[in-house]
């Protein structure tokens, strides 16, 4: 046999000698991409304002908020991946950090309020599944629609009122998920909820390359006929990605509240343009089957920075937008080097 | 095994809305034996081929598997139960690399579901060579999309013989092939039938199916219509006579339905 064989020795050794730095560069080029985006964009920052930027202190304080964004993109690669969108994840951060706040204002252990939290976000997430994956609607539409309804959902229940958690302060559990680092190891000043959002991020890298559930979330969102035909359930597949994106959420929903040590009304409600945009600059394409979870960190990283550079640069607030759009659009523009749209 | 089949239909239906795409249909593969399976556009042939792979589960029935009965049917079952199909649509997903594509869905990984990943690169790469891809534009990482037709029909074709299979399941496998490639497909199916194994091919060109298989399913609307072995039809112009015959019978029954 030789389908489209074009035998020669030497080809073959070429082949195998191609260097491994090449090859991986090759198959990472999206997440080295933003990375890239990155560093050029912290360069031209610090070239603007050297003083800001050459302080560890600018950066410590981007990775205080970071992290909640970082909770949601992971996930959400996975589900656009799969060739969904999830817009309800706002709100599921609402409600679930909502559940949360609330058992540890009434005196209950911060632990059963983070279970609790938990599955909330995972029966939200699989309710936005049976609307998408059983009932067939559209995720686009479905999801947004869930993201009012969760929200008002919200404010029907607590009619305005916030929830302070003052108390939550100096127990373990704050500690080890936030701010004050433990004092056994020196973070170099790092704060806590970011090395659990790096966590997050290796967890999300290693199982949408290297586990059987994020290869076949590729192949669904790929081409979900063949995938079928290969023996992939498509739908508990699909389902999958929307309870993850829920557990995301619930978690995000929790760093959130232990940050501020206030739940609002409107907790989670501004992440939904920062979060998809560094979705979407990471690398992740729109169309599917394709995608980076390291390159979603880097993208929610290169959005947060936006705003510090922004205003670091000696320019107003009022630049801020401006600069979003800018940045998002160039460096889709870059992308667009690792492979125009297949659809 | 009383009868000896490897996958035996029974009686087996299947509608989409009102159409019965197959209409009661009784059939059966034997270890080693080709298959050629033919029929008109609309007869029902791929809707046959998608409840063996077990794509569609059929309406009422029986599949059995070595003798024995088997409830559930559907994908990930049939092709344990050593059924591998390549589908005329190939069944690749393109932007993957030639190794996910050759390993998709049954993934060779440990027990919490971690893929092998250096495992599964090296059988790729020694499958491709097995079917002669040398070239050194691509190599088990590259996506399928970069790929043509019949190197893509080599990727499904590899596949299917990786998990060595009872019986492969060709569908129309030579559609937009070249000539060269076509003769490929052929000697693929020479090797497969010398290893014992068993091959259902499914093809427009009846000169291709009757040169590849010892025995004859025709289908018509849903029915099995004609069966028989090599013996007993003595050329490519005879089998396609009798093709002639069912289609002109179809027609008068059409006709009879208008009036």
């Amino acid at each position: 046999m030789g389908f489209g064989a074009r035998p020669s020795g030497q080809q073959q050794k070429a082949r195998d000698e191609a260097s491994g730095l090449i090859k991986w560069s090759r198959n990472n080029r999206r997440a080295i991409t933003s990375t890239l985006f990155l560093i050029v964009m912290l360069i031209g920052f610090t070239l603007a304002n050297p003083d800001v930027f050459s302080q560890f202190k600018t950066y410590r304080s981007v990775m205080i908020a970071l992290p909640v964004s970082m909770f949601l993109v992971v996930p959400l690669v996975f589900v656009v991946t799969a060739g969904e969108i999830d817009l309800s994840f706002p709100s599921v951060v609402g409600l679930a950090s909502y559940a949360f706040a609330s058992i540890v204002d009434q005196g209950g252990d911060p632990l059963m309020g983070i279970a609790t939290a938990l599955i909330v976000g995972a029966a939200l997430g699989y309710l936005n599944a049976i609307l998408v994956v059983r009932i067939g609607l559209s995720a686009l539409v479905a999801t947004l629609g869930m993201n009012f309804f969760l929200r008002g959902l919200i404010n029907i229940i607590v009619e305005g009122f916030s929830i302070a958690i003052p108390e939550i302060r100096g127990s373990f559990i704050h500690s080890l998920m936030t701010d004050d680092p433990i004092k056994i190891v020196d973070h170099l000043g790092i704060p806590n909820q970011m090395l659990w959002a790096l966590a997050f991020t290796a967890l999300g890298v290693f199982l949408y390359n290297r586990h059987s559930f994020g290869v076949r979330v590729h192949c669904v969102g790929d081409n979900p006929e063949s995938a079928a035909e290969m023996g992939i359930d498509v739908n508990r597949t699909r389902t999958l990605v929307f309870v993850f994106t829920g557990i995301g959420a619930a978690l995000a929903g929790v760093f959130s509240v232990m940050i501020n040590f206030v739940w609002w009304p409107t907790t989670g409600d501004g992440l939904l343009l920062p979060v998809l945009a560094g979705l979407f600059v990471g690398g992740t394409p729109t169309w599917g089957g394709i995608g980076t979870v390291f390159g979603g960190a880097i993208g929610t990283s290169i959005v947060a920075f936006i705003e510090t550079g922004v205003i670091a640069a000696g320019l107003t607030g009022f630049f801020t937008q401006f600069f979003y759009g800018l940045i998002i659009i160039l460096s889709l523009i870059f992308q667009r080097f690792n492979g125009g749209r297949v659809r | 095994m009383k009868n000896g089949y490897i996958i035996e239909l029974k009686n087996v239906t299947k509608s989409f809305g009102n159409v019965n795409a197959v209409d009661g249909i009784s059939f059966g593969v034997q270890p080693g034996e080709v298959v050629g399976l033919i029929g008109d556009n609309g007869a029902g042939k791929s809707t046959l081929i998608k409840i063996l792979s077990g794509v569609h589960q059929p309406d009422s029935g029986q599949i059995i598997v070595r003798g024995a009965e088997v409830r559930n049917w559907n994908a990930a079952r049939s092709r344990e139960s050593g059924i591998e199909t390549v589908y005329q649509d190939r069944a690749l997903a393109p932007q993957q690399t030639i190794t996910r594509n050759i390993f998709m869905g049954r993934e060779i990984k440990n027990r919490f579901g971690v893929i092998k990943v250096k495992t599964q690169y090296e059988e790729a790469n020694r499958l491709m060579r097995d079917i002669g891809f040398t070239s050194k534009v691509f190599d088990p990482d590259s996506p399928v999309a970069t790929l043509s037709g019949g190197e893509r029909q080599g990727v499904a074709i590899a596949r299917a013989l990786y998990f060595d299979a009872d019986l492969i399941v060709l569908d129309e496998p030579t559609t937009a092939l070249s000539l060269v490639e076509t003769a490929k497909v052929f000697g693929f199916v020479q090797n497969v039938r010398d290893r014992g194994r068993s091959i259902i091919f499914i093809g427009h060109n009846i000169y291709h199916v009757y040169d590849i298989a010892d025995r004859f399913v025709v289908l018509d609307r849903g029915k099995v219509v004609m069966t028989a072995g090599k013996g007993e039809i003595k050329s490519a112009e005879v089998l396609m006579k009798h093709m002639q015959e069912i289609a002109e019978m179809a027609h008068a029954d059409a006709g009879l339905g208008d009036a």
